[in-house]
């Protein structure tokens, strides 16, 4: 039924140098499941001794079709998968993929729920730098932190199981608003946290930024030029730690950004201490963001009144016969979005998430492109690893911080 | 629409003779294949379009002629802007140049939608499959490529399923 696509050596043989055909210089599997590729990530190298002269990446071992399945499901039930693409994301896949949804069919969100999102977003963002500085440091030898990281990583996670449920696949994010209010208790488990944390920060910072074994590790390493940084469509921290102050939540603000007040960290070296000190950098801003946001939260409700997209509360579905039909409709076969694309972006903590949504008229999405950050920034690796150590290639996959359920989709 | 946007786009309409789409507020050309080139260009050199966000693709297969649409997304650093194109290709052996010339971070994009909806990218100095293994049959996205599915096994029709997976065969 499908025609078979040959590959021959001829086409791959442009990869690598003439010396490695002469056997001058050694190839190298790295992976699919090397501890510090973080995941399934394949890298082919060429080697001349310990030096990187060449360094293919080779993705897909976590394809999960994501795109094509969500072409089958009505548009909220397609949202579950959104929290499996950036496992370390999952408020922020939601995020993206409800604003797309809101501005596909035009669907006004309440200001509480968008209060709310930011928090979470925010809290999430955190928790993603976390699992980064732990494990970014722990590829560089230091133990300790890790261990320290995924302590507070956890406080993050029993605010998101207290809202959602889960820990880590929330949906808590519904097209219209939220999926409930916050549970009580809420405010103060995360004024708790915003106590707590920026001593930890200091924490981890007494541990590394100083630390002549990482400075060692990380000063010089895989530098990105400002030019490179945006020729080749690098975002996020990345971007920031190469000199461009681009944020989208400055830049295109979303969900009520433009309210509060916060710093765009840069950094103008473009190395992996530099990106480093950009991430300690983003999680005290995202701090900031998160105390203004709690400290001036709205009340009222947390999900559009519009009931031909949004379901009715359990509470309604007794007394009303047209709360009752339009719970069957929505559950059965959702709703009918207009035909047309629009696409939209968030900045996620790896840099700019995108969504491109088309609908056709119909309850299923027609096309969902995932416009994903990791993708983009893994393909400049090649470039920051030549000419580096092999063991320098740990630091550089841990520095463009790749989750790979994002590169794969 | 600002000001900004309505000056690129009017004159990218005069010079190239386009078509626009505006949606929800973005808006996007339409290009045909042999001029996309020289579009991507002119958005970076005159307009400021220094980055490629993204680059992907969408079957119409069947309701629509020409039958797949290759979609860019470009944003500009300078002016803070999104502005996209679309590409319409028909189905019959689908091809058109590729841009990793004007924008290098286009060759994983072309990669990946040579391997989702099987379109070439003329030029592209590395069109090989991304995602999918080397070996693979099909490109997925497609609409015509069915979905595939697990079926449930239960204990009355376990050996019945079982004897139909490809490993019972050997």
């Amino acid at each position: 039924m499908f025609e078979k696509t040959e590959v021959t050596l001829d086409e791959l043989r442009h990869l690598i140098s003439e010396r490695a055909i002469e056997g001058d210089t050694v190839l190298l599997n790295m992976g699919p499941q090397h501890p510090s590729t973080h995941g399934v990530l394949r890298l082919l190298l060429e080697l001349d001794g310990e030096l990187v002269i060449n360094c293919i990446p080779d993705i897909g071992y976590l394809h999960t079709g994501v795109e094509k399945n969500m072409e089958a499901k009505s548009y909220e039930k397609a949202e579950v998968m959104t929290d499996r693409l950036d496992y370390l994301n999952t408020v922020g896949n939601n995020l993206v993929y409800c604003l797309a949804i809101e501005k596909l069919v035009e669907l006004d969100v309440p200001v509480r729920a968008q209060a709310i999102r930011v928090i979470l977003t925010e809290l999430q963002r955190i928790a993603s730098h976390l699992v980064w500085l732990g494990t970014h440091a722990l590829d560089l030898a230091a133990m300790s932190v890790f261990l320290y990281c995924f302590r507070e990583r956890e406080m993050i996670l029993n605010i998101l199981e207290m809202c959602s449920g889960q820990r880590m696949m929330t949906t808590y994010i519904r097209p219209g608003g939220l999926w409930r209010d916050v549970p009580a208790g809420f405010e103060d488990a995360v004024r708790e946290f915003l106590k707590a944390f920026p001593a930890r920060i200091d924490e981890y910072e007494a541990l590394l930024t100083k630390n002549p074994l990482f400075l060692e590790r990380t000063k010089h390493i895989g530098v990105l030029s400002r030019e490179d940084a945006i020729r080749w469509g690098v975002t996020g921290p990345m971007l920031r730690a190469s000199g461009v102050e681009h944020d989208l939540r400055k830049a295109q603000p979303y969900s009520g950004y433009e309210q509060y007040d916060f710093d765009i960290p840069t950094q103008t070296g473009g190395d992996t201490y530099d990106r480093y000190l950009v991430r300690m950098e983003e999680m005290r801003q995202s701090l900031r963001i998160v105390q203004q946001a709690l400290d001036k939260l709205p009340y009222g409700p947390v999900r559009s009144n519009n009931r031909k997209y949004v379901p009715p509360p359990r509470s309604e579905l007794g007394v009303s016969m047209e709360a009752l039909i339009h719970h069957f409709k929505l559950w059965t076969d959702g709703f009918d979005a207009p035909k047309g694309g629009v696409y939209v972006a968030v900045e996620s903590p790896r840099g700019e998430l995108g969504v491109y949504l088309e609908g056709n008229g119909g309850p299923m999405p027609h096309r969902v492109y995932w416009r994903t950050p990791s993708f983009v920034n893994l393909q400049v690796l090649p470039l920051l690893s030549k000419g580096h150590l092999v063991a320098d290639l740990v630091a550089l996959i841990g520095t463009v911080d790749i989750v790979l359920g994002d590169v794969d989709r | 629409m600002n000001e900004y946007l309505t000056d690129t786009v009017q004159s990218l309409k005069d010079r190239f003779s386009l078509e626009t789409i505006e949606f929800r507020g973005d808006i996007s050309l339409v290009v045909s294949p042999d001029k996309i080139v020289e579009v991507c260009k002119t958005l970076r050199d005159d307009f400021g379009f220094d980055v490629l966000a993204a680059e992907s693709a969408v079957d119409y297969w069947p309701e629509q002629a020409p039958r797949f649409h290759v979609i860019y997304q470009f944003y500009s650093m300078t002016h803070n802007q999104r502005i996209g194109l679309r590409v319409p290709l028909d189905g019959n052996g689908p091809s058109l140049p590729s841009v990793t010339g004007v924008y290098p971070n286009a060759n994983w994009h072309e990669r990946e939608i040579w391997d989702m909806f099987g379109i070439r990218f003329e030029g592209h100095p590395d069109l090989r499959r991304i995602i999918m293994p080397y070996d693979w049959e099909g490109h997925p996205l497609r609409k015509d490529y069915p979905l595939g599915y697990e079926e449930v096994e239960f204990t009355f029709n376990f050996d019945e399923i079982d004897g139909r997976k490809p490993y019972a065969k050997e």
